[in-house]
Formats: structure tokens, sequence, C-alpha cells
């Protein structure tokens, strides 16, 4: 690709040529998520981009300062809604660390089980997205349906689809029952068969392969300086993975590898998070296998909600549930810091209690605001069309950009 | 079974949807042209997906092919507002969005209706907040509502069905009327 | 891979800045210092090239807001991060509602940008040297910064909820 300086360079002296402005605007059919980029091009070269985000502004950092900390759950759930047990779990955890509450294996294995679940889910979506914008809208139909298949699996967990609000502060609500188990098995039974076919079509495509490599490349220390994590930063090179560096819920226990590309372009990030997939599956997998018995909760009744049997039958559980949602329970004061591998990166929660019912401050890091400034730079020098592919196999979801 | 068609249709569980009422003759009916035109546009709504946020994807899993939306008519996803019949807004509108969403309405063509998705668009949903546009009906008159956090694709295709009937149902001079004028005039819309 | 200890980085930090770490502590592990907020470029600086700590990552940066907190109600939070000894730290800086200005971070880690563009927009902090400090999530007219403790939640020109809706 000629570099964007002798672009800029060739037509200072041009006196002919001129730079167009296209404005990406925010309702745009190819821009999977509404931000708006004010693009500069010469003939069909992007120059520069001017980004405006903020279109989906929904002040959870405000919110959250009004909500206790079991309500804030539903609040996680739409930051990145293509992977909502992965929120949820890490603010848990966050809540759970600041609490210094310690979950059984079962319940940490549960969680992991369904972590991975949305994980794949996440990174499904992408994939077909970046089949379908390259025109391959196949992928799209026929892989839409195991997200269907997970979106069973997480009713009956949970009983919603997408945005689940799955767990409690201290364990998980209830234990999966055989339905949950039926249907993981036959997901992880019948579900490579049919990704093997998604992969057949574009992996080794020509077509996609004119497409898709060498367009948006970022360098591995380009990638650090912008605040890279994730996929995005696996695809330039770095292997860092929040799983292995700073292992929580249990995920020592288990055997995967972190796929990582070499070039940071597109063809990179669709084929590393192809291959987490893949991972994500094996853990399900292992998990599964291993999972241990006991309980699904922690004992810590001054936080954990009881189940609304024992609430409706049992005086203690009456008032350890009242207590916890009038707030009534002592919250420790402190700063606490955690942070989980969600779909698109390192998701942090910056919690900051003074003993309250609310958090006096919750900060969410979101990967994708953070990464999502790069984006000019990795589409400079490339044309209209590549603008596109970058954007959405970065996997920038609105809900998390704007937050 | 019999090998008379008229007791076959009645024995066969299959459904025929009932025609307009009208004068039938061998080879012609004859129907008000309300009703012919209200068919037509009811079985051929093509919608403008302003897909913002969660509401969103599950209108993609409305799309795909385990809820299929397109059996009812809306085979083309059109994204110029120019080429659209219904706007389907899902998702959560900010206030600065709002301009942006009544641009693109008012760059449809009559006539058009609105379907909001979820409850961020119908009322603001569970995001009271100073940024938050409290309902799409602030800046825009909408048709049909489906409350829900994302609703189920069952529900979007309800709302579907409900703007299919309004649409089947609706008089062509409506869009003439002054009553809808002054709907129009209340939004600022001319 | 021999793991950093805080005690390690809080003795480097104190030697190499001996008065302007006006308090260090350790929450859940987690090295907290606070600083002067003139110091804040040099003690990053210095985080990052140190050849033991390398803390070259920024991995977050938000404000806080502390009403009670005379002369220092709003609070940056800087956590970094090392790739290499994988080590984090939190940095605070405390700066006053009557003059919040900081020094930015954008041309040091390209990362802050938006981030100081936020924090500008949700509380007011001027960043000294930040190449477009416009605001970044709300409004361009917006005459007010949302997240500081005065002010509500909801929309207060909305006329079809009343007071007592909203718990006042």
């Amino acid at each position: 690709m000629p570099n964007q300086d002798d672009i800029i360079n060739a037509h200072e002296d041009d006196l002919v040529s001129e730079y167009t402005t296209l404005n990406l605007g925010p309702t745009h059919p190819a821009t999977h998520g509404i931000f708006q980029n004010v693009l500069t091009m010469d003939g069909e070269r992007i120059v520069d981009a001017v980004q405006t985000v903020g279109y989906i502004h929904r002040a959870f950092e405000k919110i959250a300062e009004r909500r206790p900390y079991y309500q804030i759950t539903p609040l996680t759930d739409r930051l990145n809604y293509c992977s909502s047990p992965i929120n949820n779990m890490g603010w848990h955890m966050t809540v759970e660390k600041l609490l210094g509450v310690e979950l059984p294996k079962r319940a940490q294995y549960m969680r992991v089980i369904i972590m991975e679940l949305a994980r794949i889910s996440d990174h499904l979506v992408c994939n077909m997205v970046i089949g379908v914008d390259t025109g391959a809208l196949t992928g799209f139909t026929y892989m839409f349906q195991w997200r269907e298949k997970i979106y069973d699996i997480f009713e009956h967990i949970c009983g919603s689809r997408l945005t689940s609000n799955i767990g409690r502060i201290g364990g998980l609500e209830r234990d999966f029952n055989d339905e949950v188990y039926k249907k993981l098995r036959a997901f992880l039974k019948e579900f490579p068969k049919s990704f093997q076919e998604f992969s057949n079509l574009l992996e080794r495509n020509r077509i996609f392969f004119d497409r898709v490599v060498g367009t948006g490349p970022i360098t591995a220390e380009r990638a650090l300086q912008y605040g890279f994590t994730g996929p995005n930063l696996r695809a330039a090179g770095v292997d860092y993975d929040v799983r292995v560096m700073h292992p929580y819920s249990s995920y020592e226990d288990f055997d995967f590898i972190i796929p990582v590309g070499t070039k940071g372009d597109t063809y990179d990030r669709f084929m590393v998070r192809q291959q987490e997939i893949q991972e994500s599956l094996k853990i399900i997998h292992q998990a599964l296998e291993n999972l241990p018995q006991g309980k699904f909760f922690a004992d810590v009744p001054e936080f954990y909600l009881p189940p609304k049997q024992d609430v409706y039958n049992n005086m203690e559980a009456l008032i350890w549930h009242f207590k916890i949602v009038m707030g009534e329970t002592d919250v420790p004061k402190g700063e606490v810091y955690h942070s989980v591998e969600g779909g698109n990166g390192e998701l942090g929660f910056y919690l900051v209690s003074d003993g309250g019912r609310a958090p006096f401050r919750l900060h969410f890091r979101r990967p994708c605001f953070i990464f999502y400034q790069a984006y000019p730079e990795m589409i400079r020098g490339g044309m209209l069309s590549d603008a596109i592919l970058t954007m959405s196999s970065m996997n920038v979801i609105a809900g998390e950009l704007d937050g | 079974m019999s090998t008379d068609l008229i007791t076959r249709e009645k024995e066969s569980r299959v459904k025929i949807v009932k025609g307009p009422e009208g004068i039938e003759g061998p080879g012609f009916m004859a129907t008000s042209f309300d009703k012919v035109v209200g068919l037509a546009r009811a079985n051929s709504l093509w919608p403008l997906p302003f897909a913002t946020s969660c509401c969103g994807i599950e209108f993609m899993a409305t799309m795909g092919s385990n809820y299929d939306l397109a059996r009812f008519g809306s085979e083309r996803m059109s994204f110029s507002p120019r080429q659209a019949d219904i706007l389907l807004v899902a998702g959560t509108i900010a206030k600065k969005m709002g301009p942006v969403l009544k641009q693109v309405y008012l760059q449809m063509a009559e006539p058009r209706w609105v379907l909001s998705i979820g409850a961020c668009a119908s009322s603001g949903g569970i995001f009271d907040t100073y940024s938050v546009l409290q309902g799409i009906d602030r800046v825009i008159p909408v048709d049909v509502y489906v409350p829900g956090c994302p609703p189920r694709p069952e529900q979007i295709i309800d709302g579907l069905i409900q703007i299919q009937n309004l649409v089947k149902n609706e008089s062509l001079r409506r869009r003439n009327s002054p009553e809808y004028k002054a709907l129009l005039e209340q939004y600022g819309i001319q | 891979m021999a793991e950093l200890s805080n005690i390690f980085v809080l003795d480097e930090l104190k030697s190499a800045f001996p008065e302007d770490i006006l308090m260090q502590e350790e929450p859940y592990g987690l090295l907290t210092i606070v600083l002067k907020a003139g110091r804040l470029r040099d003690v990053l600086k210095f985080l990052s090239a140190h050849p033991d700590i390398q803390a070259q990552f920024l991995t977050d940066l938000c404000g806080s807001h502390y009403p009670d907190n005379k002369d220092g109600e709003l609070c940056m939070v800087y956590h970094m991060y090392s790739m290499t000894k994988n080590y984090r730290i939190r940095i605070k800086c405390f700066i006053p509602i009557s003059n919040p200005v900081i020094a930015s971070i954008s041309d040091l880690f390209p990362a802050a940008n938006w981030q100081e563009r936020e924090t500008f927009d949700f509380y007011g902090v001027l960043f000294e040297g930040h190449p477009n400090l416009t605001r970044i999530m709300n409004v361009e007219e917006m005459d007010y910064f949302p997240l500081r403790k005065e002010y509500p939640l909801e929309d207060g020109s909305r006329t079809d909820k009343t007071d007592n809706y909203f718990g006042r």
C-alpha cells in the first residue's frame, strides 16, 4: 500500500486535485452502531478521518451512583450487549473483591462456562458481520442459528436471551438444571461441524483474502500505545489476555492457548476470533467435564440474596433479604479495580465505595472506547470499502463505546 | 380425501387468507381501491432498520432465519429513507441522536409508518437520564410501540403485524386529512 | 520474571520524588499513591522508563468528584500497567475545583486522548496541552459538567414527572 505521506505530498503541489469530504454518518448500513466519521478523501483513498461519538451516551456512570449494587448488574448488561454475561460476571467479581468474598469452585466453573459461551456468541457475530461486509451473506444466515442455540441455553439459566443479568453478588441465582446440561452437550457436539462449514467458506477463500489481507493494519507498538487489548491487540502480535495474566474465577485450572496474529490487519483479527471460538469450546468442555459438586453460591448471607422460596418460608432469610435490598448491610469503604477479559478486551471496573448502598464512583474501563481512537490511523491510505471492513473487524459495539 | 375441490379445501389444514370483500365474477373481482392498495402495502412493507443498541441485535435475530421477518413482506431492508415504508427504531435514542432521527424521518416519503421497538425507544427505558431522549415520540409521530428490554423476536413480529393491520385499514385520504396535518404540526414537521 | 513488589516500587518512587508523594496505600494489593498534580508527567515518565518497572501501558484514566475534600475536590485517577512485569499501579492527583488544571498525557500515551476528553466532558477538568479538548459524549451545547455530585441524574427540564417521582 502506498505510504500516506507520499499521497499527501504528491498532491500538495497538484493544484488540480482536491480532497473531498465524505460523511460516513451516524446512520449508515454498514457501520454497526452509531458513530460518525467525516472522511477526507482523495478519490477513493482516505486521507484523514474525524470521529464523533456519543450518539448513544446513556450516562451509565452517573446512573450507577444512584443504584444499589445488585441493581447495577442490568446496567452492565448494556455495555457490550453481544456478550452481556461477561459484563455481569465482571461486575459481580468486582463487588466480591470489594467485599472479600470467595466463591466455591462449582460457582466459579459455572461462571466460566457462561462467560465462554458469551464469548463464542460475541466472536461469532463479529465474524459473521465481517463476512456480510465483504458480501458473503451466507455465513450470517448459517451461523445465526448457533447464536439462537446459545440464547436458548441462557434462557434456561437466567430467563432472558440477550441482556442476561445472570448471577448474583456471591454466586449464581440457581443451579444448572438438566435442560442446561442437555443443551450444552448438544451444542458442544453439533457446533464444531457447522463452524467448520463457516470456516471453510471464508478462511481460505481467495476473494475474502483479497478483501481483508492488509486492510487496516496496526503495529504492536502503536496498538500498545493506544491502549488496545483483546483480540485486536492479539492480532497485532501481543499475547496479553486478562484470563492468563490476572486469572480470575479459576481460569488457571484450564488449559487453552492464546492465538496471536502478526500484522494486525483485518484478516488477523478475523482469524484470532475464529481461533478463540475454538479455544472457548475447549474451555467449556473442560469445565463441563470437571464441574465439581458443591454449592453455587458463597456462604455470605449478608451479601448474597437468598432464594425466593427461603424468603417466603424462612424468617432469617426474609430478614437478610430485607437488609440487603434496603442497604442495611455493612459494605466496606475502599476502592477496587478489577478487570475481566471481555469480548473486545480488558473490561475494567473501578469502584469506589463509601460504605453506602450505592457506589460512590463507578467507572467502566471500556475497551471499545479506548481502541476506537486508533481508527483514523488504521484507515489512512486505504480505500473506503477497507475502512468499512476495518471498523467491523474491530468489533466496535456502540453501547460500550459511549456508555 | 375427496376429489371435489371445494370439500378438499375445507379439509386441508392450510388456511388461505380471505380476500377483500367485493363483487366477484368469472375472471374479475371488483372491490374498493382502499382495500386493494391497503393489502398491497401491508404485505410489502420495506423497513428501514434504525438500530442503535441492544434491540438492534434482537432485530438482527428477527431478520435471521429462525424468526424470519422476510416472510411478512419485509424482504428488503432498505437503508435509504427514500426507499423505505416503515421506520423501525430499535434501541436508545440519545438527545444527540434526536435530530438525526428526525432528519431520517423527514426524508422518508409518504405513506410512512414508525415502529418503536424496545423500552428505550418507546419511553427512554431504564435510562431516565439527562442525555437520553425519553421516547422517540418526542420528536416523531409513532404508530406502534413494542415494549420489552429487549423484546423477543416474536414480539417484534407482533408489532409488525399490528402495523400491517393499520396499513390495511388506512384510508387513502388519511395523509391529506387535517388531523394528520395537525399531528405533524405538533412535531414541527411541515 | 521476578515479581515486582509494591515496596520496591514505592522505594524507587520515594527516592526519585521525595516530596511529591503525599500519601500511599495498598487497597486490595494495588499500590495507590497520591501525587502532587504538577509532578504527574515526570512520575509517569519515570515509571515508564525505569528498567525494572516499565509501566508503559495506560490501562485507565478517569476522574472523580469528592465535594467534601476542600482544595482537592476533583480527583484524577490513572491506572498504569507494566506488561513485561505484570504489575499494576494506581496514581491519584487531587486538583481544586476552582482551578481544575492538570497536564495532559496524551502525547506520552495516545490512549489518554479520548479519556481526557471524557473527563473534561463529565467533570470539567482542563488538560493543558491536549490537542482537542472538546466534549465527546454529551452535546456540544451543554453548559454544565453532569457527573459532578451537585447535578441530578434526571433531565431537569421534564414537565411530565413531578419531584416526588425522583425521590425529592
